[in-house]
């Protein structure tokens, strides 16, 4: 596993993905040699279908949506840098990272990046408003329990 | 320069004494238990001991790490995530089977957070799923103090790096020369049972040409009259071999030999399928450092007197060949084995009851097919070759009926 992924990802590379992910080298390795495997197409890239080959996401009510994250606008296919970048945000703060770079730019796992990435999940057509609507299909698909208590929305 | 002397003659005395402790050691561990097929469960002893040192190993990593605070395999992963034993599948239905439960007591609101937790389950998935993860090497949970498996682990305290350098010390070497002197020695004895063999049937062998003897990578071709022509030839060189898988006494030798060296067995109903044998044939024969194949294009034992027309299939793969002529005297004993009359046993009862086997081996010089020639010209080729030299008629028929 280890000695497959390191060889097509150049050193230059995972230390740029390091800087701006903050994964570390083994972490992004790991990463790289799942990237690889998910890549049936062998082009370097990822595309919608490469995900929805993935079991547990197909069921999951969400599903498309996060998939969807992953893609930049009008995009169909993500490589390597972008898939991490999208990881990213699900990495826990650390304590000791809060005071490391005051200046430099938020950090991708910040609280408030991990925020902008949830809403970026209800809003849609991004126009950075979540409508009514939006909000009534996300209900639906993550419709729990039966009977949904929709008063507040009146 | 006479001061080394004393010293000189000591060293000297102690290699001496030390190479035949290791050599005892070797004969009475390894090779006696290994004849009669004894283990002394040093083995599993061993793998006992290497265990428990990699288990004591990880653990003194997981302190170290989490002195450091640094992120290590979690305990029920087999990935880089912490991840609840339960599929989202299971979660869902939980979820729904408690919901409707409490539906008119206290309604669980919907809330905007409530999406989270899909998009956890999602992101993990994405990560590293049970199904998609099967398809590749399978992650190691704890260091087997191997170089090449750690990609995880990284420099923890001063003992464990000490445990390694003793390990690396050990495998490079205790191990490795051992595992060579085993190898080498095999060939050896290998060679010593062929010899064994010839002497108790009283062969009397006269090798002419020794120079042109086969190389690895090429195909040694020679004239059948007997199962006792692979051990004249086997007893002076090393030969991977080709035949048909047998039933009784020889399939029982056969299946000590594929133990030793890699021979190429095939069975009766692949034997007619003459691509499967010709592939593999080639594949063996490209390998270079394989040994050389020892083939009876006749394809059956011929009384020695003629040689039958070859069989072209060996002669097509394009490699160099080998001829050998094998030529038995008669007077002292008929080595031909009527496979349709006798079988294996009255014909070994009839060879070690005869007088003594004389036989003259011939190794010819090495040919290779031409580029105007096809296979079944070259076949003919080499086929005369052997019959001239073992001062046998040259055939045309076939021996076996198709």
């Amino acid at each position: 596993m280890g000695s497959r992924a390191s060889t097509l990802l150049r050193d230059e590379e995972l230390e740029e993905i390091k800087k701006e992910t903050g994964f570390s080298h083994s972490q992004i390795t790991c990463l790289y040699s799942r990237f690889t495997s998910l890549d049936k197409g062998e082009n370097g890239t990822l595309s919608r279908e490469d995900f929805q080959r993935i079991p547990e996401l197909a069921i999951n009510p969400l599903g498309d949506r996060i998939i969807n994250a992953f893609f930049p606008e009008g995009e169909d296919q993500v490589n390597f840098r972008g898939f991490m970048r999208t990881l990213a945000h699900f990495r826990p703060i650390e304590d000791n990272e809060k005071s490391k770079d005051v200046n430099g730019p938020e950090p991708l796992n910040s609280r408030s990046n991990k925020l902008h990435f949830a809403f970026r999940l209800y809003d849609l057509d991004k126009d950075d408003k979540i409508s009514r609507d939006e909000l009534l299909q996300v209900l639906e698909k993550v419709d729990v329990e039966q009977k949904m208590s929709i008063q507040f929305l009146h | 320069m006479f001061l080394l002397l004393p010293f000189d003659s000591l060293i000297v005395n102690l290699l001496g004494i030390s190479l035949t402790v290791l050599f005892t050691l070797l004969l009475v561990f390894i090779i006696v238990p290994a004849i009669f097929g004894v283990s002394f469960g040093i083995r599993k002893l061993y793998m006992k001991t290497l265990l428990k040192i990699f288990a004591w190993a990880t653990l003194r990593m997981e302190r170290g790490a989490k002195e450091k605070n640094h992120q290590l395999y979690k305990p029920y992963t087999n990935g880089i995530i912490a991840k609840d034993p339960t599929s989202l599948e299971e979660e869902i239905k939980e979820i729904r089977r408690s919901g409707s439960s409490k539906a008119l007591d206290n309604t669980p609101e919907f809330e905007l957070s409530d999406i989270f937790y899909f998009c956890r389950k999602g992101m993990e998935t994405i990560m590293d799923d049970e199904v998609t993860k099967r398809f590749s090497a399978e992650e190691l949970e704890s260091w087997n103090l191997l170089s090449r498996t750690n990609y995880n682990f990284q420099y923890i305290s001063l003992r464990l790096t000490v445990l390694w350098g003793l390990g690396v010390l050990i495998r490079y070497c205790f191990l490795l020369p051992l595992r060579i002197a085993l190898e080498f020695l095999s060939k050896h004895v290998h060679l010593m049972c062929y010899r064994i063999c010839v002497r108790a049937l009283t062969a009397i062998i006269t090798y002419h040409d020794r120079k042109n003897r086969p190389r690895n990578g090429g195909i040694c071709v020679a004239n059948h009259t007997s199962p006792i022509d692979v051990i004249i030839l086997a007893s002076d060189g090393y030969y991977a071999m080709v035949g048909q898988v047998h039933g009784g006494l020889m399939g029982v030798i056969q299946r000590a030999m594929v133990k030793a060296c890699p021979h190429v067995w095939f069975e009766r109903s692949e034997v007619k399928d003459r691509h499967l044998v010709a592939k593999r044939l080639t594949e063996h024969v490209q390998d270079k450092s394989k040994l050389p194949i020892l083939i009876f294009p006749e394809g059956t034992c011929i009384n020695n007197t003629s040689v039958m027309m070859f069989k072209k299939g060996s002669f097509e793969i394009g490699a160099t060949v080998y001829p050998v002529a094998i030529k038995y005297d008669p007077q002292f004993g008929d080595a031909f084995w009527n496979s349709s009359k006798y079988g294996m046993v009255t014909y070994l009862l009839r060879m070690m009851t005869s007088w003594a086997i004389v036989c003259s081996v011939w190794y010819l010089p090495p040919m290779t097919r031409e580029k105007d020639e096809d296979a079944v010209q070259f076949a003919n080729r080499v086929k005369s070759a052997i019959a001239r030299q073992g001062g046998l008629v040259d055939l045309l028929w076939d021996g076996v009926d198709h």
